[in-house]
């Protein structure tokens, strides 16, 4: 079996979509666990904004940052011809 | 194409016949509750009330258990491969969410504000982990088990046996948590005995695995995924309208938070809590001298009491502070058995020595140091379980039984979104009952308690004991010691809600335990059957036979978890944390570098797994208290601390060495052969013209 340029070219983009969501993972998890007590100093929706964040901001993002991740690879499966079929 | 399932077998009508069944269901277990709660306005005992939430989840769940038999290895390890994406989320859910989350999560939260949310966290993002690294990956390569993939991937019996080692480690430190946890829940809500209560949720466990293996275990656990989240939500919404006034509090009770930090900082300011903190530091210390001679302690405080009972009735004291002291005589018992209890229930009264911690501060701490330290833990432990979640084999198994790669995509994404559910709703709990306590039970009358606290004191003191230390009749924050676990329990009772609620409550947490414990007694069973007796002792042993093995070895393996369980092993945060840590350190390195780097070799796996298990288990026994007595390690902990990390994050090490390891010895030794690289091609791409096929059946 041989790949063609094609199927490195999905992969590159899978690579980087990956990469991209993986970022903005380490940010809401690590960055902001990290600056807690500063971001503590802000107030969002009556919270202080770094309890909100780790209590319920962080994870509505993990929510979204996986339904992107299932949109967008989805639709690079049909856009590269590497989709399955139809009924399943 | 990827799919298992007959020619004629369509998809799209199984799921709608799915949505239409457990619609059906959904009514009807709220039909169910409904006729419950008539029936105790009629006057049905609460006991009986118990009963019929046991005994009709357990039989409901075993009749899925039966409908659902099967001997088909592809039915009985995979439950056909045509678990829709929806449907497979909320299995997910279930077999994810466990008795720690239901029942412990809004407990350790209420005690540690901010600092538990680490776990929350690290909980719910590690499912971007398995989006983006291993599910739709594992789903292409489309075997039975995760020890298939590290087989196939780097070749040999070494890696599939160590894979084998590590996933059994890790299940079953879990799974007796999970046990333990059935145990307490039948035994508290219906009165069995502790070693009944285990028989009867095993027996309820098994009934449903051992006859349809993950075919039954899936359905039973859509079915108990809806119990719980019902279960978990209505006496939050319940709390929440009585103290925010809105039916959707997560999103409101960032007022409530701060009338607590208002509460918080009366507390700390007001001399007669200041009092009564100094008074709860000497009550503890007299506890843990006490705690030598129970009995007999108990007697002089008897003794001491009545005299301060003859002088306030002498001193003609008010009413209320006679009938406190008259009480605590009464709470001070002489039976041997409960003055024990009762010692060890005041000695954690030395925690409310301090003001109240603050709920919404982060890695609050005496000096810098020790705040940085705290912070380093809270990251360290979020690490862990996110690295943990995306390696956990009973959890990765999931995404094998979806119809194709694009639904284990979309399916990480409802499991997420139905554990999502749970887990923002916690936080929210644990302060809405938090405020409860502050505003409600704190500065109420000792001859006048709250309904629920004047009920839960009685049943166990680990759970709630209220002393009045400083005998003026009223009760103070520093006098009430609060066990985790009865913010959940209690929950419906301060919302004020009937009794029919707290049976619900409890066969939520019910599901939410079987469920985890059904999951992950099927992964030890597979690993042992599968991998091992299958894949190395005997590769031609008949279909039939294999499942047959598999059930015996289920029957097998709960039978003797059931057994460590009896022994009441200590501290189940601790246990689950640690099967999280050790499965981040033996899986997650070689399974994603496996998929991402086709240079990582058979020598590489083999290495980086053993080292960083390796890590991870030598942190654990040098740092934990009861792996060092058990080993005798002497000198001080903080000489073996790493950072100041604590036992439970041993991941954080486990995993970077093990990465690393992977890297250089690979690296070192021989590029993997040709077909190893054809299959990593092979799971990067959904479907590929001419594709080699590893699919299971």
């Amino acid at each position: 079996m041989q790949l063609t340029q094609k199927h490195h070219e999905y992969w590159r983009k899978n690579l980087r979509i990956t990469a991209v969501l993986l970022v903005v993972w380490f940010i809401v998890t690590f960055v902001e666990g990290w600056y807690a007590r500063e971001l503590n100093n802000f107030t969002f929706l009556g919270f202080p904004f770094g309890f909100y964040m780790s209590a319920q901001g962080s994870l509505i993002i993990y929510v979204v940052l996986i339904g992107i991740y299932a949109w967008y690879m989805n639709k690079l499966d049909r856009q590269y011809d590497v989709h399955e079929g139809e009924d399943a | 194409m990827s799919s298992t399932a007959p020619a004629t077998f369509s998809h799209k009508s199984f799921n709608s016949q799915l949505k239409k069944y457990y619609g059906i269901y959904t009514g009807g277990f709220i039909a169910f509750v409904i006729a419950l709660a008539i029936g105790e306005q009629l006057g049905m005992s609460r006991q009986w009330i118990g009963y019929w939430f046991l005994f009709a989840t357990i039989a409901l769940y075993a009749c899925i258990g039966i409908i659902s038999r099967t001997v088909d290895p592809a039915e009985y390890y995979v439950a056909g491969r045509r678990v829709p994406a929806f449907f497979n989320g909320m299995a997910t859910g279930a077999d994810w969410m466990s008795a720690a989350s239901f029942i412990g999560m809004a407990g350790t939260l209420y005690l540690s504000g901010y600092d538990g949310l680490s776990f929350v966290m690290g909980w719910t993002g590690g499912y971007v982990l398995v989006a983006l690294f291993l599910a739709p990956y594992l789903r292409k390569f489309g075997q039975f088990t995760i020890p298939d993939f590290l087989g196939a991937r780097y070749g040999g019996n070494i890696v599939r046996s160590i894979g084998i080692f590590a996933a059994i480690l890790c299940s079953f430190t879990y799974v007796v948590a999970q046990i333990y946890g059935v145990g307490i829940i039948t035994s508290r809500f219906t009165g069995l005995e502790f070693g009944i209560g285990v028989f009867v949720g095993l027996a309820g466990i098994l009934v449903c695995s051992f006859l349809g293996g993950m075919r039954a275990v899936t359905w039973t656990q859509v079915a108990q995924y809806i119990i719980l989240i019902i279960a978990y939500l209505t006496p939050v919404v319940w709390l929440g309208i009585k103290h925010t006034g809105f039916p959707i509090p997560q999103f409101a009770y960032g007022v409530t938070l701060q009338k607590i930090g208002d509460l918080e900082k009366k507390f700390t300011a007001d001399p007669k809590e200041q009092e009564a903190r100094g008074l709860a530091k000497a009550a503890a210390a007299e506890a843990s001298t006490a705690l030598k001679d129970p009995v007999k302690a108990a007697a002089d405080r008897r003794a001491a009491l009545e005299q301060r009972l003859a002088k306030s009735k002498a001193d003609n004291a008010p009413d209320h502070v006679q009938k406190s002291i008259q009480q605590a005589l009464t709470n001070t018992p002489t039976d041997p058995d409960k003055a024990k209890e009762y010692w060890t229930a005041r000695r954690n009264l030395g925690a409310n020595a301090n003001p109240p911690r603050k709920h919404a501060e982060p890695f609050p701490g005496a000096t810098e140091q020790a705040r940085d330290t705290a912070r380093l833990n809270f990251l360290g432990i979020v690490f862990c379980m996110m690295f943990g979640t995306a390696a956990l084999p009973h959890i990765l198994m999931r995404y094998y039984t979806t119809p194709s790669v694009r639904q284990a995509r979309t399916s990480v994404f409802w499991s997420l979104f139905f554990i999502f559910l749970l887990y923002f709703t916690a936080p929210c709990l644990a302060v809405l009952a938090k405020f409860d306590v502050y505003s409600n039970l704190v500065g109420s009358r000792f001859a006048e308690l709250p309904a629920w606290a004047a009920a839960w004191r009685l049943v166990d003191p680990a759970l709630l004991t209220i002393t009045d230390l400083n005998f003026d009749g009223i009760v103070q924050l520093a006098e009430i010691a609060i066990g985790g676990d009865i913010i959940v329990l209690a929950t419906p009772e301060i919302a004020g809600l009937p009794y029919v609620v707290s049976g619900l409550v409890a066969a939520g947490g019910l599901a939410a335990a079987l469920s985890t414990a059904d999951g992950l007694l099927l992964t030890i069973a597979n690993a042992l059957s599968h991998d091992l007796y299958y894949k190395m002792i005997d590769p031609d042993a008949a279909t039939a036979r294999r499942v047959t093995v598999s059930k015996v070895l289920l029957l097998v393996v709960a039978v003797i978890a059931a057994w460590v369980t009896s022994y009441k092993p200590g501290n189940i945060l601790f246990l689950v944390g640690a099967a999280f840590s050790l499965a981040a350190s033996a899986f997650f390195p070689a399974l994603v570098l496996g998929i991402f780097w086709k240079r990582a070799n058979k020598w590489g796996a083999i290495t980086g797994m053993v080292a960083g298990l390796g890590v991870c288990m030598y942190y654990m026994s040098v740092t934990y208290p009861f792996f060092r007595d058990i080993l005798g390690v002497t000198r001080p902990i903080a000489e073996y601390q790493w950072f100041g990390m604590n036992a439970i994050s041993a991941g954080v090490f486990g995993v970077p060495v093990g990465i690393a390891t992977i890297i250089i010895v690979s690296l070192l030794t021989r590029e993997p052969a040709r077909e190893v690289q054809e299959l990593v091609e092979h799971v990067r791409y959904p479907n590929l013209a001419g594709d080699i096929d590893t699919r299971g059946t």
